[in-house]
């Protein structure tokens, strides 16, 4: 099981990180990215099995990223973690193939109630 | 939010990314063209205060998510340029920058920040915004959680009259906990007036006033295990905030679903739900295979930084170079002792050489560590400048050179506040304000520069400015009013360091700024204290320059050393401006002065260090020995000595914490002969000899 975890707070990542732990999963290793160029990159090459992203990110957004990874045929199961979710937002996200949508801040109950479906 | 310890040790983290988002917030603010922003900078500010919010409402400190939040609103509408960037735009980012600064460091143990403060920010970002700082959302914000950053976000979107919603949350039978979460209650209170009716086993109920729609009142409940149950009644009659779905049937493309968005996220996700057939447990069946992290990608980014530097106490620093400094006295001691004693064969004076060229590489490597860019404290003052210039109505363009220039970390961390003072008093007192400035034919926006430049043994940071100059007519008047001793045809360079009188201003008006008087004398006091000096000069109508020369270090200090009869003293090679032979004809007695010699038409008070010490020199006449010019307090002195012996870099040890004070004597030293030198203090040399003339005649 890979996870890629883009955000362009390392903070985040690492918070992202342990809240995995925190909500019982493990045994999954954790690829990192700065930013939405980065993520694309890595989502190509490191095959991640689930990408957690940023909303807003330098360089490009996680919706760019998102679209863009769709669009390159990657169909990995993409969830957004962010800070605001607004009704048009989600409908953005699940509209480019979002699997679902966490707000900050968040708890590892939030983590548990998206990701069993993935990470089970 | 629940928050357990292991979150801590990625609060530093925090820490620093935050600290790190607030410095390039304020040199892009500070930086920003007003009448034609650059995108990408509007977009950078944007982002770092997104990113602040993300963290710090995850992290727990919601104070800085609510003033995040109302910035980034800001901030987002002008990235859009739904409204154009103004001063005013720019001056709320940065208060609310300080702000957030205050608080970072207030959740790091530091000074906690008013809260009037925090709510004018806000305030004031909010109605630069546009946003209606008082409608129903403002007032649900300071009836429910006013901290609440979520609170914030929420509300904000919500806009119309309030409605009685009534809220049902019934309990799973396998919900073990049977309670609402705390943060939904939170939540909900930010909403608008919340009841709870009653709860029991099976259901809560709940009574929400709000003008929030349905959609964000389900918000609450969006992680709530029954979120498919809760009941949502009026204005739309009750519905339940989501269809009923199986959370674990994943590959129903639930086609009666209203939530497409919920729905939608399980026909991306064909594989699990494979597994989900094959193993329906309920419980997180862990694929466990604890391998190790791979390299992350900005571990490789961050680990440089954490290999090319380390923290070390100062303390341990200054041990190693006052080690340093015995080293390369011993080094010198070995090198005179084999060459006096005519030991040295080809192969000793060799390594002896060899020696003495690491000890010097060792020395200069060990002080460099405690060197440290002046940039350090020239960062705060765009800032400073900028914030002053703004509230006395004056244009001031900063100019700073040399900032790369290293300088002792001691000597940096005392220079800021005399410097600060300076600048001030440039902005305040020195420049005009612009229609004076367009009168006289000056550009309306005045120029300050700040530079830093090494020069011999010393730095010189320089404060200039192009405006009116010092007032030579009221500086006499008010010395002569403080009772200071002055003439009406004192030169210039006698004049302007009367400002550094105790008590001294001669400012009309005693502005917040640049205070009473009670500075210059401070900032004077400091300076000489790192053992530098200042100067001042001025034309009217041209602006002033003040001239500070410091040391490099507190711990090593370049010296000339000289010889007055069998005693040999250090004189800092800062203080020295010429020395000279003096011919007899320029020596004159005056009567009750002293002694004063003519050097180049300047008359300046002679001391003889021997009288002082009261030793006896080798010198017989004055025409024998050699007279150094030294800056002092009291003005520029001739200091009679027997013969300079030479330059050297001498380390500095106290006298006074090893012995006590000797008057005449800042310090001394030990040479490369082992022998221990005095190193003088000039200024109170000159005081002394002033003193000594007075006895003189009193005799």
């Amino acid at each position: 099981m890979k996870i890629l975890i883009a955000d362009d707070s390392k903070a985040m990542r690492q918070v992202i990180g342990h809240m995995l732990r925190q909500a019982g999963y493990s045994g999954f290793k954790v690829v990192e990215a700065a930013d939405g160029v980065e993520a694309l990159a890595k989502a190509g090459s490191e095959e991640p099995d689930l990408v957690l992203s940023d909303w807003n990110m330098p360089n490009k957004t996680g919706i760019e990223f998102l679209q863009e990874l769709r669009a390159s045929g990657n169909e990995v199961p993409f969830g957004f973690v962010t800070t605001e979710v607004s009704p048009e937002m989600r409908a953005l996200a699940t509209q480019s193939g979002a699997a679902f949508l966490i707000g900050k801040p968040f708890m590892p109950e939030d983590f548990q109630r998206v990701l069993d479906d993935y990470l089970a | 939010m629940s928050f357990d310890m292991d979150m801590s040790q990625f609060q530093q983290v925090f820490f620093e990314e935050s600290a790190e988002h607030l410095a390039s917030m304020e040199s892009i603010l500070l930086g920003m063209d007003i009448d034609n922003p650059n995108p990408e900078d509007m977009n950078a500010l944007f982002r770092a205060a997104h990113s602040i919010k993300g963290s710090s409402a995850t992290f727990g400190f919601p104070d800085m998510t609510a003033v995040t939040h109302d910035l980034e609103t800001l901030l987002d509408r002008v990235r859009k340029n739904e409204i154009p960037l103004t001063t005013d735009i720019v001056d709320a980012s940065l208060e609310a920058r300080d702000i957030l600064n205050t608080q970072l460091r207030a959740h790091q143990g530091g000074q906690a920040v008013d809260p009037a403060a925090v709510t004018a920010i806000c305030t004031r970002v909010k109605a630069l915004t546009g946003q209606p700082v008082d409608d129903a959302a403002g007032k649900k914000m300071t009836a429910g959680e006013k901290e609440s950053a979520l609170a914030d976000v929420k509300t904000n979107a919500s806009t119309g009259e309030p409605v009685v919603y009534q809220i049902t949350v019934p309990f799973k039978a396998d919900d073990p906990k049977k309670k609402l979460g705390p943060e939904v209650l939170k939540y909900l209170r930010t909403l608008g007036e919340l009841e709870v009716l009653g709860r029991d086993e099976e259901r809560a109920s709940l009574r929400l006033t709000s003008a929030a729609s349905r959609d964000e009142i389900c918000e609450a409940f969006s992680f709530h295990p029954s979120a498919d149950l809760v009941i949502i009644e009026p204005p739309e009659g009750a519905k339940p905030c989501k269809e009923k779905k199986p959370r674990k049937k994943k590959a129903v493309p639930t086609g009666s679903g209203r939530d497409p968005e919920i729905s939608q996220p399980i026909q991306t996700a064909p594989e699990p739900s494979k597994d989900q057939e094959t193993s329906p447990v309920v419980a997180m069946p862990v694929e466990i295979q604890e391998t190790r992290t791979p390299p992350r990608p900005e571990q490789k980014a961050a680990a440089p930084a954490a290999e090319t530097s380390i923290r070390v106490s100062v303390d341990k620093v200054d041990l190693l170079i006052n080690l340093v400094g015995e080293l390369v006295i011993t080094q010198s001691m070995l090198s005179q002792t084999a060459t006096a004693e005519s030991l040295v064969s080809e192969h000793l004076y060799d390594r002896l050489l060899q020696l003495e060229r690491n000890t010097r590489e060792l020395q200069e490597t060990v002080m460099s560590i405690r060197m440290l860019p002046v940039s350090f404290a020239f960062n705060r003052f765009p800032r400073l400048v900028r914030d002053l210039a703004g509230k006395l109505g004056k244009q001031v363009d900063l100019k700073m050179v040399g900032a790369e220039t290293e300088l002792d970390r001691g000597v940096i961390e005392k220079i800021a506040d005399p410097l600060n003072h300076l600048i001030r008093n440039s902005i305040d007192h020195g420049l005009e304000m612009p229609d004076e400035r367009i009168a006289v034919g000056k550009d309306p926006k005045g120029t300050v520069i700040l530079s830093a430049f090494h020069q011999g043994g010393s730095v010189v940071i320089m404060v200039q400015d192009d405006g009116k100059g010092l007032n030579r007519d009221r500086i006499l008047a008010k010395a002569k009013e403080k009772g200071i001793p002055v003439s009406d045809n004192m030169p210039d360079s006698e004049v302007w360091p009367l400002i550094f009188a105790p008590g001294f201003s001669t400012a009309a008006v005693v502005t917040d700024v640049s205070g009473r008087g009670v500075g210059m004398d401070v900032v004077r006091k400091n300076i000489e204290s790192l053992g530098g000096r200042v100067e001042i000069s001025s034309e009217a109508g041209k602006g002033s320059t003040i001239t500070i020369r410091l040391p490099l270090t507190l711990a090593i200090m370049d010296g000339m050393s000289i010889g007055v009869g069998d005693q040999v003293y250090i004189v800092p090679i800062t203080a020295i401006a010429e020395s000279i032979r003096p011919s007899l004809k320029d020596i004159k007695t005056v009567v009750g002065q002293g002694r004063v010699v003519n050097v180049r038409g300047e008359y300046l008070p002679l001391i003889a260090v021997h009288e002082i010490f009261n030793i006896r020199a080798h010198s017989t006449s004055f025409d024998d020995g050699i007279l150094m010019i030294v800056e002092t307090d009291h003005g520029r002195v001739a200091m009679f000595v027997d013969e300079l012996l030479g330059q050297h870099q001498v380390v500095i040890k106290n006298i006074e914490s090893n012995y006590r004070k000797v008057q005449g004597i800042s310090a001394a030293t030990i040479m490369g002969d082992g022998s221990v030198s005095m190193i003088l203090d000039v200024s109170e040399m000159a005081r002394l000899g002033k003193l000594g003339a007075g006895i003189q005649r009193a005799a």
